[in-house]
């Protein structure tokens, strides 16, 4: 495969037509299709029964937790076990709005926004870490958020307080309104993530989850990218904090600033698959199936996700999804290129230096940008340039 | 004299926590690994203890002579059979797995134990203690954690530098690879140090329970103790974390004089505090030692 770098190097020096295109077949059909879903999903209400609808507003929690924090560990291999941070925090601004006189879910906005902002001064302290250290310092930055919170009386101490300004919703309105919310919190959750991993700083993730020292030594931006991502996910977590607080329709400590909540997010996402947008929705689904089904055994639901999601840990790394695509090549969210005719791209502006940078370097390792021989990955993301890996052959 | 109290006592309750970082850093040292189960092991070793002095009606101060050799033999296999399959794929494999094993023992405890706080009986020993002046006392249990944290920590200490095995040990911590090339087998000695390091956590548990009572979710908060213990006292330094721990234990009782709660945040703070300012902590070293 070392001739490949060569002939990167002995391009012609016409230029044929090329194209470079997001998406093959299948990437539209899956957008049309999650368009429809999501329609379909905000009609619900009008259909289904009112638990199920309540079950859904738990499963949308999930599912926008799980990807916030795969969003962290899977692109840029922040392991955070201190998310619960701000969804506290997003559960306490719409309490303490609220008890100030605004309407609960106007209070959202405010609540994102303001997690956001706190991220900021957390991020300088937390990314001096790494590792184990980045791990423990979230984890204890969110146990000193809580002991902080519950100092408060007026907030409700260590043992929580009501939401007030929920009563003249109506108990089907008020879920209806809130199931909303919740939908749309993990709609703008997952498309921002498929939208920050489109953009340029997304070639930068994507380039540091396959390895982050390659990464830097191109030149890439690697701590803005991972600053950004930690607000991102701050954000999202945030916002699931806030329909947590209107949904449960109080606020306590021990629940919004759990560490519970990151062994969800952790289980979903190895199951489902690390460091794709499609794994956390599937493993949150997963998650949420056996939980709703284990519901009458107390806790074995989590004992028994625990233990599969620490075996896939060790033997499954690429989760229900990854098994599934190494099987079936579909991508609901096309994150890379697809290079349609070959010679060329060299002058393709939509392909950043970095991206040729990964190109080379995977021709030279063999095409196989993450290890997996067989597979057609060549250009830093999930899902890419099959044009690439092809054209090599055929030069040949 | 409330504060000189307080001071004494920190130093005292100390003790503990340095017993409770010693396995944590010897884990870290030796093979970088961080067992985010740690807090939970210690918590299964008095569930241990319970089923174990239900049984036999050992009296409790002696029952980490059943416990102690269980946790041992446990931590080599777990390590040979479990951990070290995460070790080859990643740090990041690491963290995830014993997180995972952390909530999983939390909510087996859970379902075998009920939520109940729980502490072992050890009679009249507990409220014991040496009177000094009216306002000082120092209770006999204390005084027994710490001396049995510098007993541990020493011996720990002594292993590693003294012995044939503990210098491979070492050697395999420095550099794997070269240790390798000399004939070190280092998937054993990983597991001997895992050994070493499950002992002394189920040491430190058996000691918790007799101090205080714990319930099935008390493991994570003494986790977050002992790293921070290990973190002050600077990585890979033994004695650094009996420090690391007295530290804490004087943030804990002052904290304590202003409210209870504050005594619960206050090592948090100073933890953050020394993560901020010196990520190495207070006295880092290079290597184990």
């Amino acid at each position: 495969m070392n001739g490949a770098t060569l002939t990167l190097e002995a391009l012609p020096a016409r230029q044929p037509a090329i194209v470079v295109t997001r998406s093959r077949r299948p990437a539209t059909w899956a957008g049309a299709l999650c368009s429809a879903g999501i329609a379909v999903l905000a009609l619900l209400p009008y259909i289904a029964s009112q638990g199920f609808i309540s079950d859904l507003v738990n499963l949308m929690i999930l599912v926008c937790v799980a990807t916030m924090w795969n969003a962290l560990a899977g692109y840029v291999g922040l392991v955070s076990v201190g998310q619960q941070l701000y969804i506290g925090a997003g559960a306490y601004t719409v309490l303490y709005l609220a008890q100030h006189g605004w309407e609960p879910f106007s209070t959202v906005p405010v609540a994102i926004v303001g997690a956001a902002v706190l991220a900021i001064p957390a991020s300088f302290l937390v990314f001096r870490l790494s590792g184990a250290y980045f791990a423990i310092a979230t984890w204890v930055l969110a146990q000193v958020a809580a002991l902080f919170v519950a100092r408060f009386g007026s907030l409700g101490g260590g043992t929580g307080t009501a939401v007030p300004g929920l009563d003249g919703f109506g108990a089907s309105n008020l879920l209806r309104d809130y199931y909303w919310l919740s939908l749309g919190i993990t709609v703008l959750s997952v498309l921002g993530v498929y939208l920050l991993l489109r953009s340029r700083l997304g070639l930068v993730l994507t380039a540091v989850r396959d390895n982050e020292v390659g990464a830097r030594s191109v030149g890439s931006r690697v701590m803005i990218a991972k600053r950004v991502v930690y607000l991102l996910a701050a954000a999202g977590c945030a916002g699931a904090g806030c329909v947590l607080a209107i949904s449960q329709l109080e606020v306590e400590p021990g629940n919004v600033f759990n560490v519970q909540w990151t062994a969800y997010m952790i289980f979903a996402v190895l199951i489902g698959g690390f460091g794709t947008i499609e794994g956390p929705v599937i493993g949150a689904v997963v998650f949420f199936v056996l939980q709703q089904t284990l519901a009458n055994y107390d806790v074995w639901y989590l004992i028994v996700l625990g233990s599969v999601a620490m075996l896939m840990a060790i033997w499954a790394r690429q989760g229900l999804w990854g098994l599934l695509i190494s099987k079936v090549p579909v991508h609901l969210f096309p994150v890379g290129y697809y290079v349609h005719n070959q010679p060329g791209i060299r002058e393709r502006q939509g392909l950043s230096r970095l991206v040729l940078g990964r190109v080379v370097q995977s021709r030279n390792r063999g095409g196989h940008a993450n290890g997996k021989p067989g597979t057609e990955r060549a250009i830093s993301s999930n899902h890419t340039t099959t044009g690439i890996a092809g054209e090599t052959k055929e030069d040949r | 004299m409330n504060v000189l109290n307080a001071i004494i006592q920190g130093l005292l309750l100390g003790g503990l926590f340095a017993l409770f970082a010693c396995g944590l850093s010897l884990m870290f040292g030796v093979m970088e690994v961080i067992n985010l189960a740690h807090g939970d092991i210690a918590v299964a070793a008095v569930y241990l203890a319970l089923s174990v002095m239900a049984v036999t009606h050992i009296p409790g101060i002696w029952v980490f002579v059943i416990v102690v050799p269980i946790f041992v033999v446990g931590g080599y296999f777990g390590q040979r059979l479990f951990l070290q399959r995460s070790l080859d794929s990643g740090p990041i494999t690491t963290l995830l797995v014993t997180f995972g094993l952390s909530v999983v023992l939390q909510n087996v405890l859970l379902e075998v134990y009920s939520a109940n706080s729980q502490s072992v009986n050890i009679g009249s020993l507990v409220s014991g203690s040496v009177q000094i002046s009216s306002q000082i006392e120092l209770p006999y249990l204390s005084m027994i954690f710490l001396g049995t944290a510098v007993v541990a920590l020493g011996a720990v200490n002594l292993f590693l530098s003294r012995t044939a095995t503990g210098r491979m040990v070492r050697a395999v911590a420095d550099d794997r690879e070269a240790a390798q090339l000399v004939g070190a087998d280092y998937r054993h000695l990983f597991g001997i140090a895992a050994a070493l390091a499950a002992g002394t956590v189920a040491l430190a548990g058996l000691a918790l329970g007799m101090y205080t009572s714990i319930s099935p979710s008390s493991g994570p908060s003494y986790l977050l103790y002992g790293f921070a213990a290990v973190v002050i006292g600077g990585l890979g330094s033994l004695w650094g974390t009996l420090i690391g721990g007295m530290v804490l234990g004087l943030a804990t009782t002052l904290g304590s004089l202003v409210d209870p709660d504050f005594g619960a945040m206050l090592p948090y703070l100073v933890f953050l505090a020394v993560l901020a300012v010196r990520p190495r902590g207070l006295f880092p070293k290079r290597a184990l030692v």
